[in-house]
């Protein structure tokens, strides 16, 4: 069809298809056009904006537990409440021990969103690290990193997390369980970004820059990392919902956080024995955790349809 | 391709030795004494501790423990747990489980994910194209161990169509949890066989089939689909080893007594021969179905040589 740069620039009035675009030849917007175009298709994405909603709200509660819980106090309970039903005061319900369920789901948002968002930043800094190392350099050291990304790659993320959460050389709690995830989650990261480098060492501005005399480093951070930036950043929303779910899999299985901390997980672990007779309990932890993926699946999902010009028609 | 083939194995080597040798490491590294542990709360006579801890190598440095594993492991001894019992044993008694879940979950990957695959494909952006693409969404989004608790309210206590533990019922107690473990892999199926299809649809070889006069069916099912399946066969051998690693919290959730059971009991126990055992198998299968898909790609897509 018509040349999928004009029709992406075209203003959004401009249904999709539209080759009417004015604002595109204006100074300053083909700078940054891979960007504006994004953001311009972004914008027309009704998931987007479903799982941008749904994202905020997950940061809300993270960052402002008390004004979601109602004002109640996640810990402040009343064993005569045990296990009740939702009503209309207590949305959803009681827990085991009698203490407001809204309010201690809601609390747990915290915990997940700091492991997310932790882990995703560990692996962002390894896998970039190794990569462009990787990509960069090639030969031996290439074959090395890449044998060992190899390694890493063998071992199913929630089993390596285990094993390592196990043996306790991280210590317990928040940051470790992130580390623990992110120690087995960088090589898709470093894959993105090695291939990416290899496919852009060899261009001609790369060699103009090393012809006017610039570094190794420079040439790595001025001219070939910039260009991996919209493939990871995909790859890092995604991830940060994957890696809450591992994070709420791990506490499940008994090796995450550990109780007095709130977390879904545990939530869902003290629910499990109670599905017969307060389904509730399972069912509220997981519905906020699954939103909360979805949220950062559906984001991603959309920047990756927004970023990529092939699938605009 | 026997070249190719060679260079892969040797790769191979490495890898495999690289991975055990990680969790080898991680397992053992571990402070405390599991020979006292084993003896709980009565103190085990010293004579007995030095025996066992002689017995399992546990005074060599740990590189030397692992070349002695390691020797042991080539010629099938894949060792003892502390309680005496043949690590291969658990394997061999574990095993046929998780065969068992991993074939239902295939199984429903490939019926289900294709078939979804495959409607949408043939009329992309039609009606069941949205439905498909709004759902696999859905699905990609419920982390595994969410969508168990799902399964076994909403189809074991609710509608009481099957069980929700254990494995009483032969075949037929491996199908929600099977469902279970397949369901992230599915939606990916089902994308990539519509991706796959809406592709080649558009293909000369499919429009000349067309303009023979070819009905639909043959059309779809003999010239666009088995084209298709290429990239999709691949990723469904591909998926079998991260299969293995879903099972553990799928075998957990339903009380089902393979591999990934055994694995997370052994790490919860630190029982370190039998979690290094299974990993280094675990690896072993993931590498290999890797392989095989490799040189499958070459099989199916005469396209691509390997040198």
């Amino acid at each position: 069809m018509s040349d999928p740069k004009l029709t992406a620039v075209g203003h959004d009035e401009v249904g999709a298809g539209g080759v009417t675009g004015t604002h595109d030849e204006e100074a300053g917007a083909r700078q940054n056009s891979l960007w504006s175009d994004a953001w311009r298709q972004l914008r027309r994405n009704v998931l987007f904006w479903i799982g941008a909603v749904l994202g905020l709200l997950f940061v809300g509660m993270a960052l402002l537990p008390a004004v979601f819980a109602r004002g109640v106090d996640p810990r402040s309970c009343n064993l005569s409440n045990s296990n009740a039903k939702p009503s209309a005061e207590h949305w959803f319900g009681f827990d085991q021990q009698g203490c407001d369920y809204l309010a201690n789901v809601v609390y747990g948002a915290r915990n997940s969103l700091i492991i997310g968002l932790l882990a995703v930043i560990v692996i962002l800094v390894l896998g970039v690290l190794v990569g462009a190392i990787s990509g960069f350099y090639g030969g031996v050291t290439d074959s090395i990193l890449s044998r060992i990304a190899d390694i890493f790659y063998a071992l199913p993320l929630i089993l390596g997390a285990l094993v390592v959460l196990r043996s306790g050389i991280l210590g317990r709690g928040v940051v470790a369980v992130a580390i623990a995830l992110a120690l087995f989650g960088w090589m898709t990261a470093m894959r993105l970004v090695r291939s990416q480098v290899i496919a852009i060492k060899s261009s001609d501005y790369v060699a103009a820059a090393r012809a006017m005399g610039a570094s190794d480093a420079r040439i790595l951070v001025r001219h070939i990392l910039p260009n991996a930036v919209a493939p990871v950043l995909v790859y890092a929303t995604i991830t940060i919902g994957i890696l809450i779910a591992a994070e709420a899999t791990l506490t499940f299985l008994g090796v995450g956080l550990q109780p007095p901390a709130i977390s879904w997980g545990l939530q869902i672990d003290t629910g499990q024995s109670l599905l017969r007779t307060a389904p509730h309990a399972v069912l509220f932890p997981s519905l906020i955790l699954t939103l909360t993926v979805m949220a950062f699946v559906l984001m991603g999902d959309a920047l990756r349809d927004a970023l990529d010009p092939k699938q605009r028609s | 391709m026997g070249r190719y083939i060679a260079r892969r194995l040797l790769l191979t080597i490495p890898v495999m030795l690289g991975a055990s040798f990680l969790i080898f490491a991680l397992v053992y590294a571990l402070p405390g004494d599991p020979i006292r542990a084993l003896g709980g709360d009565r103190p085990l006579a010293p004579a007995v501790v030095a025996q066992l801890t002689e017995e399992f190598n546990l005074n060599d440095p740990l590189w030397l423990q692992y070349v002695k594993y390691v020797g042991d492991l080539l010629q099938g001894d894949f060792g003892t747990d502390f309680r005496g019992r043949e690590v291969l044993d658990t394997i061999t008694q574990r095993m046929p489980v998780t065969v068992r879940l991993a074939l239902v979950a295939i199984a429903f990957e490939i019926v289900i994910g294709i078939v979804a695959g495959v409607m949408a494909g043939i009329r992309k952006n039609g009606f069941f194209d949205n439905v498909v693409l709004v759902s696999t969404t859905l699905i990609v989004s419920i982390p595994i161990l969410v969508l168990a608790f799902i399964a076994q309210f909403t189809f074991g206590l609710q509608l009481g169509l099957f069980p929700i533990a254990g494995v009483n019922d032969g075949w037929y107690s491996f199908l929600l949890p099977g469902l279970v473990l397949a369901a992230g892999s599915l939606a990916y199926v089902a994308r990539l066989t519509r991706t796959s299809i809406a592709e080649n649809m558009r293909a000369d070889y499919v429009r000349t089939a067309r303009a023979k006069g070819l009905p639909r069916r043959d059309v779809i099912v003999r010239h666009t689909l088995r084209n298709s399946l290429i990239p999709v066969v691949t990723f469904i051998g591909a998926d079998i080893g991260t299969l293995m690693g879903g099972a553990i919290v799928t075998e957990t959730v339903f009380n089902l007594p393979g591999i990934g059971r055994a694995v997370f009991d052994a790490v919860r126990a630190q029982e370190g021969a039998v979690v290094v055992g299974i990993v280094t198998l675990l690896v072993f299968v993931f590498i290999f179905f890797n392989l095989v898909v490799d040189v499958l790609y070459a099989v199916l897509d005469p396209r691509i040589r390997y040198e």
